[in-house]
């Protein structure tokens, strides 16, 4: 607890009232609807009925919607899918970035023109059309890769992965080339051990990234088999299309809720897994600092 | 920026420039240069490899926007025909439509989503008990890493005709408020979507710019008998003029494809009259109706406004005084 400042006036009731019901209104507009989802998900079909339609709290808490859910190849083919695409676009990207962003941190032959051409990309997007030309093109339609080569750099975070970098005292790679340690072992030996917060949360970034990409796949993928999880959500929870027993196996079907409930809280768990770990960072100024450089 | 390249001015000078980290040295001859350098080079590759495939090569394939483009020609011997794929569109009342609802919705995003966050950082900023500020900023970034497709779920599960809101609606007695299909309110609900997703993110700079104003002037000021109002007026917000107009400036170039997955998720419940914009119209005539042309141009002309709208903004920021993004070389 800090103290409050001696210049400040004291505390008036009719201001304070203000504050809290602003922030506490902004904080339960975002709690309520996600705790309904994951409440939902785990009712059961009693607690459901009774409640008529959606529960704050289940009383009696079942499995059984993620049970049904998991039985058929459809969920579970898609989290493969996602999971696929996070993990190796993950460290595609950060193995790109680190190495863009190490090259360009010093003032090196084609340095700079290397590094116009990436800020370069803050400004303008190639387009809609020209992208899937260009991944057709390249013969990636209907591939995983076409979720994954497209988003292996960020200019964002080469922009503050490269901020970091810079901020390695040059004292440090001067004395690592008077032993005669040469670039890669310089990146190797002291940039990246050096820089393990920040290629956690730039990391971190990238995988929230890759999870949550949604248009990339109805632009490329046009195999079911191959859909992401954030393209089931959409198909069978926001186009209300039903998740059938062929899809899913067992029978009889839990209540339609709770299942598109728990469709919901597979593509939220992996994000609700990693917000601790990048949220440790946001205070650290890694990501603010990056931007106001 | 140029000053982070130079060397740190403590460094030691008097050593050997083949050992010595580098310095800036733009007059070392090529040969010598790429002897020092080539790893580094090695190093740039798979980045500019992306770059190519994924951006510049891209880029000139707007080209098919001049083109009568067929598919199985390709970009090499498809037909040129000039500027017909933009006089077909200017003829087009379905691009007329995407482009007024694009403006609308960038302009209801631009005017009322960008106070939220700077008023939310205010109270936050002003909040005396750390413990509450921590638990606030938990909370309030969270949804800036959910998918559109999820916040768009949790909308309709909160929102939506069968949603837990209008269900309640309904056992109190009262008709159901279709706030997720009324295609007049849909600019409101998409800065509604915007300002619960992303609010309390965009607090995380003006936080930063916050914690960076000196309390001494805080402190003087209310020695002179200033109160909060007028100490936020003559000190809080001109401290904060750069950051607010850069965050400005940013906002307005990226304005026309903010909210894109949002809508395409949307645009089956509420209709394309309202939000159809024109990523969606690029999409919609391009990749699923087969006219290629169409759909780029425009892409093209989606593109060219934003850069325009970004260069403009930038610009005005010069006149006033203000950094702007684009700096000139030496200053920060």
């Amino acid at each position: 607890m800090s103290r409050r400042p001696i210049w400040k006036e004291p505390a008036a009731p009719g201001y304070q009232t203000v504050k809290a019901v602003v922030l506490g209104g902004f904080a339960l507009a975002i709690i309520v609807p996600i705790m309904v989802v994951v409440s939902t998900s785990l009712a059961s079909d009693q607690d459901i009925i009774e409640a008529g339609g959606y529960v704050l709290w289940p009383k009696h808490p079942t499995l059984k919607a993620y049970d049904t859910l998991f039985s058929g190849g459809l969920m579970g083919r898609a989290i493969m899918v996602s999971v696929f695409v996070t993990v190796v676009g993950t460290a595609i990207a950060l193995a790109t970035t680190i190495a863009l962003a190490y090259a360009t941190s010093r003032p090196v032959l084609f340095g700079r023109p290397v590094l116009l051409m990436v800020l370069f990309t803050l400004l303008f997007a190639p387009g809609i059309i020209p992208m899937f030309l260009m991944v057709k093109q390249l013969g990636l339609i209907d591939s995983l890769w076409s979720l994954i080569l497209p988003g292996a750099l960020g200019a964002f975070n080469f922009v503050v992965m490269r901020t970091f970098f810079m901020n390695v005292p040059a004292e440090l790679l001067e004395s690592a080339r008077i032993d005669g340690a040469s670039d890669f072992t310089i990146l190797r030996r002291i940039i990246i051990p050096l820089s393990k917060a920040v290629i956690a949360v730039v990391g971190l970034f990238y995988a929230v990234g890759f999870w949550n990409a949604f248009f990339n796949a109805l632009l490329y993928i046009n195999d079911t088999a191959k859909w992401p999880v954030q393209v089931i959500l959409r198909t069978y929870v926001l186009q209300g299309k039903s998740l059938s027993a062929d899809q899913l196996g067992v029978e009889p079907l839990p209540q339609p809720q709770s299942l598109q409930m728990a469709v919901v809280v597979v593509a939220l768990v992996p994000i609700a897994m990693v917000y601790p770990f990048l949220q440790r960072h946001f205070n650290k100024g890694v990501i603010t600092g990056a931007i106001k450089g | 920026m140029l000053n982070r390249l130079l060397p740190h001015p403590t460094a030691p000078v008097e050593k050997a420039s083949s050992v010595r980290e580098r310095q800036v040295a733009r007059n070392l001859p090529f040969r010598v240069r790429w002897r020092r350098d080539w790893q580094m080079v090695v190093l740039m590759i798979p980045g500019v490899v992306f770059l190519l495939l994924f951006f510049y090569v891209p880029i000139l394939g707007n080209l098919v926007a001049f083109q009568d483009f067929q598919p199985y020609l390709g970009i090499m011997h498809s037909e040129w025909n000039g500027v017909q794929n933009f006089v077909n569109l200017y003829a087009n009342p379905d691009f007329w439509d995407a482009l007024r609802n694009t403006l609308i919705l960038a302009l209801a995003q631009l005017v009322l989503f960008f106070p939220v966050p700077l008023a939310l950082a205010l109270i936050v900023d002003s909040l005396v008990s750390n413990r509450i500020r921590r638990a606030f900023q938990t909370i309030a970034y969270l949804p800036h890493f959910l998918s559109w497709v999820l916040v768009i779920a949790l909308f309709q599960q909160s929102l939506g005709g069968a949603g837990f809101v209008n269900n309640l609606l309904r056992q109190a007695g009262f008709d159901p408020i279709p706030f997720m299909t009324n295609p007049d309110t849909f600019p409101l609900l998409v800065v509604g979507q915007l300002v619960w997703k992303d609010a309390g993110w965009a607090m995380i700079i003006f936080l930063a710019a916050l914690s960076s104003v000196d309390v001494a002037l805080y402190e003087a000021a209310a020695a002179d008998g200033a109160g909060r109002w007028r100490r936020l007026w003559h000190i809080t917000l001109p401290s904060m003029r750069t950051v607010i107009v850069l965050l400005l400036i940013l906002r307005i170039g990226d304005v026309l494809s903010v909210g894109f997955e949002q809508f395409i998720l949307q645009r089956d419940s509420v209709g394309p009259g309202a939000a159809e914009v024109l990523d969606t119209f690029t999409y919609y005539a391009g990749v699923v109706g087969g006219d290629w042309s169409s759909g780029a141009a425009a892409g093209l002309a989606k593109g060219v406004i934003s850069a325009l709208l970004l260069w403009g903004a930038n610009s005005i920021a010069h006149r006033l005084g203000e950094p702007g993004i684009f700096q000139k070389r030496g200053q920060s």
